[in-house]
């Protein structure tokens, strides 16, 4: 697998991710990888002892992942959030907004092209798990 | 009108900018066709029968002059001189090429339009009544409710991939203009008691294949809550939507999985999460926004008094001008649908000529309607004869509003590549069929609507007649339905019986027009004698 591209100053988190069923079936994980369908907020109540947490995009069209990621970063959740699997370079500026900060897709992503979508929008309309102000608080100081 | 601000202009021009760096991967083969797929779609790409075609944003189907002019230009320059206005109050181009969509988006942004999200898994361009900030009828002006929604859903990050398309519509009166039940999501503004506004949300409608009226989810919510319980409603329908079939994707199947109440459970405790997240934008941006649509500088003292002397203008002013809720002015409804015509289409000529209407008779705006139609919504009455003549003498003064032949039809088989049938043509034989204006005046208010296939974006459920075109093996047949309703008295069609072909279709619907003609009761519409004497002898008429 391709290294994942991360937005963490951190070093790499070097335990495995563990199903959701074996996390918390065990009390020593760190890791964890959540599939499309499972609930994030089962999480929530473990959140301290994360280190990572790793959300599957079987398929780039299923969008359930931008959920999850949003609802872990605004239960407070600050290690490090993945998206793994077909995450297209079109995607990761959404999914940055949704407070994923480190990326592992199956097929290798253009440099270029990310930084080029990265820097492309300068403001959004609305708020999100990132720290752009919204183009309505701009507006009104 | 809504203005751009500097913040507006900067996101259509990423969105420019982005969009053609996507065509520029695409054309050089760093994209998949099934990967730029959604891309071009969240930016209005089709790829149809014949050629791409490009769906252009009429947010909330309001438009000033400059922007209908440029209309007008892109189908001269860009297409073979026409453009085709939709359900979705939108408007589409049939004959774009993939490499000018760039240029086009480009000079649409010259005036503040766009093609952001007129299709694809996001959510839609929003929709409203076609009378807003005119109707004598509305509590408020819907339209700083839609433009808010507007800015909440552009690029969405949480909400681009969803399990299906998602249209939401706002309305402000109990006459619903805009078949505000049949949506996604459906908001009513509203008064309460304090006298304070808000939303009455409506949740899970739709058409399609499997036709539903949206349940009522919140009675009213409040300004300071409104994005909050929408970002709610949505995020539960992003994690629990089903993704496993197509068909079963949309909104209205998980209510109708997990029942309205449930559905209202889940929403309320992600809106307990949610509110506590500091999304809803102050008190002073809806008033920011809201002071675009501040009411025009009408005229007072004007007289409401019309010169019916020239007859076929009399029946015009019958037909197609409404109430206003200024005195001396009137809301116009131009009729995009001559007898022969194909509903909803207009040529780049027509266009510029109600872009000069516009600026001269309504205080420079226009609306599009979901029935197809253009609507020049504050025009004095005193000015009434003279556009009636500028409009007759381009073709454009049908007077024929909500009568047999202002139809609602999808572009079908003719362009559409999911189509089954052709609508078109059957559209055109209908309204040869009753051209006689006097005719159709005596069959009174008879909304028809014909879809091309089952996917039904020519709202065949909600038509007090709704046609709907099939292949049965291989050859075009009609399905024929009565008693839907998109307005306030929403209701679904239900099927007669064995299809039709083309121009079996039209003679039923002749019977069908006989029976209500010798059954009705004083007053009643054909949907009004219908719902009364049931199907039965409308099919002994039919198929006796």
């Amino acid at each position: 697998m391709v290294d994942a591209i991360r937005f963490r100053d951190d070093e790499a988190h070097d335990e495995p991710a563990v199903t959701l069923d074996s996390f918390l079936g065990q009390s020593n994980a760190t890791a964890v990888r959540i599939e499309a369908g499972e609930d994030a907020r089962v999480l929530l109540p473990h959140l301290d002892r994360l280190a990572l947490v790793e959300v599957s995009f079987p398929k780039f069209r299923d969008g359930r992942g931008y959920s999850s990621g949003r609802i872990l970063r605004e239960a407070g959740y600050t290690g490090e959030l993945r998206a793994q699997g077909d995450v297209l370079v079109d995607q990761i500026p959404l999914m940055r907004r949704c407070g994923f900060d480190s990326f592992a897709p199956e097929a290798p992503v253009d440099a270029a092209v990310l930084e080029a979508s990265l820097a492309r929008y300068s403001v959004h309309y609305q708020a999100a798990a990132d720290s752009h102000i919204p183009v309505w608080k701009r507006r009104n100081g | 009108m809504y203005k751009y601000d500097e913040y507006d202009h900067s996101i259509v021009a990423a969105r420019i900018d982005e969009f053609r760096d996507q065509v520029r991967r695409r054309l050089e083969g760093h994209m998949t066709e099934d990967q730029f797929k959604p891309l071009r779609l969240m930016n209005g790409l089709y790829l149809q029968l014949h050629a791409y075609m490009l769906r252009v944003a009429v947010p909330y189907g309001t438009m000033d002059s400059r922007q209908m002019r440029m209309l007008g230009r892109i189908a001269r320059k860009y297409d073979r001189g026409y453009g085709h206005f939709t359900t979705r109050q939108n408007i589409q181009f049939n004959w774009i090429k993939l490499a000018d969509t760039p240029e086009i988006l480009e000079e649409l942004a010259t005036v503040e339009m766009h093609a952001i999200q007129t299709s694809g898994n996001c959510i839609r361009n929003i929709s409203s009544d076609q009378f807003a900030g005119a109707a004598a009828d509305e509590v408020t002006d819907p339209r700083p409710w839609a433009e808010l929604l507007r800015q909440w859903s552009t690029f969405h990050p949480e909400f681009t991939y969803l399990p299906r398309k998602f249209k939401i519509a706002v309305i402000a009166s109990d006459t619903d203009r805009a078949a505000m039940r049949l949506h996604d999501i459906g908001i009513q503004i509203v008064k309460n008691d304090a006298g304070e506004l808000g939303g009455r949300i409506y949740v899970g409608g739709g058409m399609g294949r499997t036709p539903m009226i949206a349940p009522l989810i919140k009675d009213f919510v409040p300004f300071a809550d409104f994005i909050s319980y929408l970002e709610a409603c949505l995020r539960v329908y992003n994690r629990y939507g089903r993704r496993d079939n197509i068909y079963k994707a949309r909104i209205k199947i998980l209510i109708h999985e997990l029942g309205a109440d449930k559905y209202r459970e889940e929403v309320e405790a992600e809106f307990q999460a949610v509110k506590q997240l500091g999304i809803d934008p102050p008190q002073a941006e809806f008033d920011r926004i809201a002071a675009h649509f501040a009411p025009p500088a009408f005229e007072t003292g004007l007289s409401d008094a019309i010169d019916r002397s020239d007859p076929n203008f009399a029946a015009w002013v019958d037909q197609n001008v409404s109430a206003h809720k200024a005195a001396g002015y009137a809301v116009v409804t131009v009729s995009l649908k001559p007898t022969g015509g194909i509903p909803g289409d207009a040529s780049a000529d027509q266009i510029d000529i109600m872009a000069d209407l516009a600026e001269r008779f309504s205080f420079n705006e226009l609306r599009v309607t979901h029935a197809q139609n253009i609507v020049l919504p504050h025009v004095a009455k005193h000015d009434l004869f003279r556009v009636y003549q500028m409009l007759a003498h381009a073709g454009l003064a049908e007077a024929n509003l909500d009568l047999i032949s202002d139809i609602i039809a999808c572009p079908g088989l003719d362009y559409c590549s999911l189509a089954n049938a052709r609508s078109i043509p059957v559209a055109q034989k209908i309204a040869q069929r009753f051209a006689d204006l006097d005719r159709q005046r005596e069959l009174g208010e008879l909304k028809l609507k014909i879809s091309g296939c089952i996917n039904a974006c020519g709202h065949h459920h909600a038509g007090h007649i709704g046609i709907l075109g099939v292949d049965r093996k291989g050859t075009e047949n009609f399905q024929l339905l009565f008693g839907g309703s998109g307005a306030e008295d929403v209701s679904l069609g239900k099927i007669t019986g064995p299809g039709f072909s083309e121009d079996g279709i039209v003679d039923a619907i002749e019977k069908a027009t006989n029976v209500y003609l010798a059954q009705r009761d004083r007053g009643e519409r054909f949907v009004d004698t219908y719902r009364r004497i049931g199907m039965e002898p409308f099919k002994e008429a039919i198929y006796g």
